[in-house]
């Protein structure tokens, strides 16, 4: 696209692309903006009126609001760390020569393929059941109390839950990074003297940083958004309220489309300041 | 120091031998240039020396010291590898300094280092910069510098040229045998171009599926091919090789006479024949005369200024002193 006749092309024809996806991004914002500002009771009388900022101001002022963001940034940073410095040691580890490598990725990949209802499901009932659960026997054959994973560690668990369903993604990412990285250079390092750690640390881990990056950043905006998860567990119970799941339950539980309209655009807020510190963070890996 | 005795060393990939048990010295400062075509085992050979591989059975000395099983690192060889094998997100000056930082020398020895090796290869205008910002030779020249900090006991190259073009080659291939020159030091070059071995090698080994064929300076495998192999590898272009009754006239199974030792004329000589292809390159021409009656085709040398075009008939005269013969196994007689 040099000249200047291709570029006035490529502007045409992508613009259908460009104002379908415009309107798909801002027809709901822009009723979700509409309705923050709004008294909209659905079962008490439906849309009341003009609110002002009341929307607005109640929803942060309510006890729940500075706890759900506290979780939800808890959740997401707890499940970055976990899937990224465990997808950088199941990347290497899958990249070694071993028997039945195919059939190990093809496993190892599976649990992405869960559906977030069905894995919680899964997790809640088959492993952290505190009577029947797989981990409750595990906890009773070393004669240990079971834990009641849900309401004693609740956080963790999600975050334990969660982990298990992005760790294909970040660990397939980071392979195709180990993957591409010249071996001569590794033993270029070995023969400067740099033990494997050092290796590790010196040659794999830079390499990795721009596949890092990227799993973080995808990472991030999908995990800002989890809901599933807590809604088959916890149900927001025991500290693991959510914004998303906040807004959830004041529109559904409270019925006040209005006040989680301002939840949403609070959301949105939220998603933004993270992303710009993700991009200030890691941005700088990406331009190299 | 870095004399490199080779007792025995074999190699094998599962059930492949690529190295069969070989014998080989290398003298503390020669340059010893291994070649040989494609496949034949030169990096294999150079890995082992390296420690990148482990033989398979024998033994490898370096300094009288028993270095079979000792790590890459601790062997004090530096290798530049064909890829050049830099470390892309490390400035120049961290590339160069990365062996030393890893041997945890003390920043300003660091530095000095650096800033020698820097002005002996001509990069100190290029530290700050990362590699992808360089040319193939300023980057195979901080492969170099990587090298040279380590001050080894010897360096190992792997066709470090193979990925410049033509008048770089030239011009690296001199700043080596320099840097041979200046610092003393053993190298072990691995080429696949008998020009490059020819040109700045003290020894050569010529290889050939996993063998030696032989081993001597340049001009000894020049004047003296131990047999065929190495008679039609080194030398450019290649000897002529007739067998048959001209061979037999001569009581050898073959022989073989470099195109600079046949003299051409349109008048005498022994052989006659057609010319076909001839390549001008101002200084020497080089023809290649069919329907001799003695081989396919016969290329000859001579003068630039020679002119004889494509169908001339010519005469060729080979200086009957310079007739290399060989017996049935292609050994020299
Ligand atoms: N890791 C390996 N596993 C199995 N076979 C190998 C391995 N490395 C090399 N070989 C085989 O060993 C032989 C020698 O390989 P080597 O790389 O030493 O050749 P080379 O002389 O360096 O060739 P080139 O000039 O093309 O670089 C080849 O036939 C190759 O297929
Ligand atoms: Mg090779």
């Amino acid at each position: 696209m040099a000249t200047r006749h291709s570029r006035s092309a490529a502007r045409i024809m992508m613009a259908p692309a460009v104002i379908l996806l415009l309107g798909w991004m801002l027809v709901p914002l822009t009723m979700t903006l509409w309705f923050s500002f709004r008294k909209f009771l659905p079962l008490r009388g439906g849309d009341l009126g003009w609110a002002g900022f009341e929307n607005y101001v109640r929803f942060v002022s309510s006890s729940s609001f500075w706890p759900s963001v506290q979780a939800t940034l808890m959740i997401v940073g707890g499940v970055l760390v976990v899937t990224v410095i465990l997808g950088v040691l199941l990347a290497l580890l899958l990249d070694q020569p071993m028997w039945g490598q195919g059939m190990v990725r093809v496993l190892v990949i599976a649990p992405f393929f869960v559906m977030p209802t069905v894995s919680a499901l899964v997790w809640k009932n088959m492993f952290m059941d505190p009577v029947n659960g797989v981990l409750a026997h595990l906890w009773k054959f070393f004669g240990a109390t079971p834990v009641e994973w849900l309401s004693q560690a609740s956080l963790q668990s999600i975050i334990l839950i969660v982990s298990w369903q992005w760790l294909p993604f970040a660990t397939l990412i980071l392979l195709t990074a180990v993957q591409s990285l010249d071996r001569e250079q590794l033993e270029a390092a070995e023969m400067d003297g740099a033990p494997s750690l050092k290796r590790f640390w010196f040659i794999i881990l830079p390499h990795l940083s721009r596949a890092i990056t990227v799993v973080i950043l995808i990472q991030t905006i999908f995990l800002l958004s989890i809901f599933a998860e807590i809604f088959v567990t916890t149900q927001g119970s025991f500290g693991t309220k959510t914004l998303t799941y906040l807004i959830f339950q004041r529109v559904l539980e409270s019925q006040n489309v209005g006040l989680g309209s301002a939840g949403g655009i609070y959301a949105i807020i939220l998603a933004n300041i993270v992303a710009l510190f993700l991009m200030r963070i890691v941005g700088r890996s990406l331009d190299a | 120091m870095g004399r490199i005795v080779l007792d025995q060393v074999s190699k094998s990939f599962g059930d492949v031998e690529v190295i069969p048990p070989l014998e080989l010295l290398i003298e503390d400062g020669e340059f010893a240039v291994f070649v040989g075509p494609s496949g034949c085992g030169k990096s294999t050979l150079l890995r082992l020396i390296a420690g990148l591989e482990d033989v398979t059975g024998g033994k490898i000395e370096i300094d009288g010291q028993e270095m079979t099983s000792v790590p890459p690192a601790k062997r004090g060889l530096a290798m530049v590898f064909q890829s050049y094998a830099l470390y892309p997100h490390m400035s120049v000056r961290k590339n160069i300094a990365f062996p030393l930082r890893m041997a945890g020398l003390d920043k300003e020895e660091q530095q000095r280092r650096v800033a020698h090796a820097a002005s002996v290869l001509n990069l100190s205008d290029y530290l700050e910069r990362r590699p992808g910002q360089l040319s193939g030779g300023q980057r195979q020249r901080v492969a170099i510098g990587r090298a040279i900090v380590r001050e080894p006991a010897a360096f190992l190259f792997d066709e470090p040229l193979s990925n410049l073009d033509a008048a770089l080659r030239v011009g690296m291939r001199l700043e080596i045998s320099e840097l041979h020159e200046r610092l003393g030091t053993t190298m072990i070059y691995v080429t696949h171009d008998q020009v490059e071995a020819m040109t700045m090698a003290d020894k050569i080994v010529v290889l050939n599926a996993g063998n030696i064929e032989q081993v001597g300076s340049p001009l000894e495998l020049y004047r003296e091919p131990r047999n065929l192999f190495v008679a039609g590898f080194i030398g450019s272009p290649r000897m002529n090789l007739i067998e048959g009754k001209e061979a037999a006239r001569h009581d050898a199974h073959a022989i073989g006479i470099r195109p600079e030792h046949i003299a051409v004329s349109g008048s005498e000589g022994n052989w006659s024949g057609v010319v076909g292809v001839s390549e001008h390159l101002g200084s020497d021409t080089f023809f290649h005369v069919h329907d001799t009656g003695v081989a396919e085709t016969i290329t000859v040398r001579a003068d630039g200024e020679v002119g004889f075009r494509h169908g001339d008939r010519v005469y060729l005269a080979p200086r009957q002193d310079a007739i290399h013969r060989f017996d049935a196994k292609g050994l020299r007689i």
